[in-house]
């Protein structure tokens, strides 16, 4: 049965996708996802797409599945891109923030998610300013399924997901291209784990920026062991006009204002001039070149206004396809859960 | 607790390490009234008639292990740790004196603590107790302690452990104030300025898995500084838990220059690495993927890498770190249930030192002997010559002695710990290396995988 065919009814966990994602019960980083089941993500997005893009944008897929969001930092496109997937889907979303919890009280991540799973939730979709907090979840919770909405500095698997589908939907292929991903790298969550995709999906991956935010240990050769082997190709390079040079994505991330203060930066001006992401510095880029953000943006900072909002830009089509990887990613588990 | 026993014990048959005395040889023990009556080739004659005969053969017999570096939490985190379960745990993993860290609540800074620790010790405690006084009042980092009140009372030497002594001239002052009173300053060093918020060592696995990293220069600069005051006032100073490759160096050049500095290293630093956090190592399932993040592992030294794992063993393989210390800082396995930046810092490491350590041997690093000296002779030498009797077994000594065989393979089971502390990362691992009995002034402590 088709993907299609298969979300106009109830999910059965025996007509859920094949291969590796039949067996997956959380997403928690890249890492351990295969090549494959990145791709199984992607195809399986396309088909979420079409729903997404209908006129009545609703399909049963999920009925009777309980989501919920469980935020401790704020968010905005995130958190409404999983509700959203998940209502597309039919899917109850139930939606908690640390504040005005239970948490606020001192209850511990752990027991907050005991509780949840005490109520019979399918999946837990968890953004908290801690590395690792959702492995804490998948460690002690046996019924719920986990998916990382963005761990301390650690990982942001969808956001990865959704930028190689985006990649892959605009260019039809992700091997081979030149992705340069700029700025503060270190305190990045989205670019470690885009940094696993891009790097498993066999494109040439190069981080830029001052090196006081660049993740250097990550990369030193003799430092990475064979089952990290994706990582060996990846490359660093401070200088943004050389790392432009031949690009094919070009991902700015957002510098965070705190960096000035945490002496990572002179100043912001000294920023702005040799890392700024602008149209002039793309002149030894691929003429087609793409520009993304993982937003919230800082125009005029990691990017030019110009250039966010200019032809090459697919900031937009980024948030379009978020929902769609999202989509994906709540069905397969979702319905899988309890299997 | 240390009542003298009439009753004559004869350990028949291990082989003596008595590093002490140079002694490696395989004979007997005898013990009467809490001392060692003679030890090696005994005589059948001179042994006793009807006394207690303890088969040892293929055993080893050496003086109890000394544990100069523990936290025995009493008073103030009885639920993490008291002295009757610390004293037991030391027990277990053949310690028959150790020296508990005044991080207490509130902290060993005056007499009447010094006095509650040594009293609960012998009401509770079922090896030796020596408590470490603060450096600074409340250890607080701003003015010194009463030294000698301290010393008076019974401390055996100062630590602000858990904080390092940050301010440079309060140590010089410390060392100076210290000098004559022969006793050892213990200094955790960290400089907080540079760790600011790490939780693991620096490098590729912290930068994997985001966390905020502990370079080595931490350890190293405020090392360097410590060696360069030990040298200006001639003060003793010790240097707590070692655990990066550019530490040793750092020991062995002052040594070499004659400036009165001392080490120690941890049974972990020297056997795993920050690999370990990754999780899944201890038993082997592979690391990474869900059982990353393991708060099990997160100590203060961090866990490092395997280059600096290496320059450890090599530096107390060669003496230039005197000793293994433990570092025992048992927790609530509830306070582990968190993220890893929530986790406290700590492993329980009483019960699983000696196993740990004998990786030593059986790798072939150093000889057993070396590795029975870092254990004995090396901590009592750090507190200095007054010490002397807990590391030996020479007749007329007290009987302090540990019966462990070397090659005796467990699995790691933390619900066994006598230790209220089950936080360890070794859960689930074989170590190879187990003691069988402890003995502390002549009478069996514990015995036979019990407590007694």
């Amino acid at each position: 049965m088709s993907l299609l065919n298969a979300l106009e009814t109830e999910a059965q966990p025996q007509v859920i996708a094949s291969g590796g994602l039949k067996r997956r019960r959380h997403v928690l980083d890249l890492d351990d996802f295969s090549r494959q089941e990145i791709l199984e993500v992607l195809e399986s997005a396309e088909g979420m797409s079409e729903v997404l893009h209908r006129d009545i944008k609703k399909v049963p897929a999920l009925r009777g599945r309980v989501v919920v969001t469980l935020f401790y930092e704020a968010s905005t496109r995130t958190r409404m891109s999983f509700e959203e997937a998940g209502k597309i889907l039919s899917a109850d979303v139930i939606n908690m923030s640390a504040s005005g919890s239970s948490a606020e009280k001192g209850e511990s991540l752990l027991n907050t998610g005991l509780t949840i799973q005490a109520m019979g939730v399918d999946t837990i979709v968890i953004r908290h300013p801690h590395s690792g907090a959702p492995y804490l979840l998948a460690q002690h919770l046996d019924k719920v399924g986990i998916i990382n909405a963005g761990d301390g500095i650690h990982a942001h698997p969808t956001q990865a997901l959704l930028d190689l589908y985006t990649v892959k939907e605009k260019l039809g292929r992700l091997e081979g291209l030149k992705v340069v991903i700029v700025g503060d790298v270190l305190h990045s969550r989205v670019a470690r784990s885009n940094i696993w995709g891009f790097a498993k999906m066999g494109a040439q991956v190069v981080l830029c920026g001052p090196s006081t935010l660049l993740p250097l240990d990550m990369l030193r050769p003799s430092g990475v062991p064979a089952n990290d082997e994706p990582l060996a190709s990846v490359q660093v390079e401070t200088n943004l006009d050389q790392a432009l040079e031949g690009a094919d994505v070009v991902m700015a991330l957002r510098l965070q204002a705190e960096r000035q203060n945490g002496g990572f930066l002179p100043s912001m001006r000294e920023y702005i001039r040799r890392w700024q992401v602008t149209e002039a510095r793309l002149g030894r880029s691929s003429p087609d070149v793409m520009i993304m953000h993982p937003g919230p943006m800082n125009e005029g900072i990691e990017i030019s206004s110009t250039l966010a909002h200019g032809g090459r830009s697919v900031i937009e089509r980024q948030v379009t396809n978020g929902v769609a990887i999202r989509m994906a990613l709540l069905y397969h588990l979702s319905a899988g859960v309890g299997a | 607790m240390f009542g003298l026993t009439s009753d004559t014990i004869l350990i028949k048959g291990p082989r003596i390490i008595d590093p002490g005395r140079g002694v490696d040889e395989v004979g007997d023990i005898l013990v009467r009234n809490g001392a060692i009556l003679a030890s090696g080739q005994i005589s059948s004659d001179d042994i006793p008639e009807g006394c207690r005969v303890v088969e040892a053969a293929g055993k080893v017999a050496s003086p109890g292990f000394i544990d100069i570096h523990c936290h025995l939490r009493e008073p103030g985190y009885e639920y993490k740790e008291t002295i009757a379960a610390g004293t037991r745990a030391a027990a277990r993993g053949g310690f028959t004196s150790i020296c508990c860290m005044p991080n207490t609540d509130p902290p060993i800074d005056n007499s009447a603590m010094v006095e509650f620790i040594l009293q609960r010790a012998r009401d509770e405690g079922i090896v030796r107790v020596f408590p470490i006084g603060c450096v600074t009042k409340g250890r607080k980092g701003k003015e010194l302690s009463e030294m000698e009140e301290l010393a008076v009372a019974g401390v055996v030497a100062f630590s602000d452990d858990g904080d390092p002594v940050e301010d440079p001239n309060l140590m010089r002052l410390a060392l100076t104030y210290s000098s004559d009173l022969g006793l050892p300053v213990t200094n955790h060093c960290q400089d907080r300025s540079l760790s600011r918020d790490g939780v693991m060592a620096e490098g590729r696995v912290a930068t994997r898995l985001g966390l905020p990293g502990i370079p080595s220069a931490v350890e190293e600069a405020m090392m360097a500084r410590d060696v360069a005051l030990a040298e200006l006032t001639g003060g003793r100073i010790h240097l707590a838990h070692l655990s990066t490759a550019g530490s040793v160096p750092l020991v062995k050049q002052a040594r070499e220059r004659g400036i009165p500095v001392t080490a120690e290293v941890c049974p972990h630093h020297l056997t795993i690495t920050d690999e370990w956090v990754l999780g899944g190592q201890s038993a082997g399932t592979g690391a990474g993927g869900t059982f990353a993040y393991d708060t099990l592992t997160k100590v203060y030294p961090p866990l490092r890498g395997q280059r600096d794992v290496d320059a450890l063993v090599q530096g107390l393989a060669e003496g230039t770190i005197d000793c293994i210390a433990t570092d025992h800082a048992p927790h609530e396995l509830i306070s582990k249930l968190v993220t890893y930046q929530d986790a406290p810092s700590g492993i329980s490491v009483l019960e699983t030192a000696l196993g740990s350590a004998l990786q030593l041997v059986h790798g072939g690093h150093m000889t057993l002997n070396a590795l029975v000296e870092r254990m004995t002779v090396g901590p009592a030498r750090v507190l200095g010559d007054s010490f002397d009797y807990l590391s030996t077994l020479a007749p007329g000594s007290t009987a302090d002695i540990v019966i462990f065989d070397p090659d005796l393979e467990w699995v790691v089971d933390p619900n066994e710990f006598q230790s209220m502390g089950k936080n360890t990362p070794l859960q689930g691992a074989t170590l190879k290396g187990q003691v069988i009995a402890t003995m502390v002034q002549g009478r069996f402590v514990y015995e036979d995988g019990a407590v007694v």
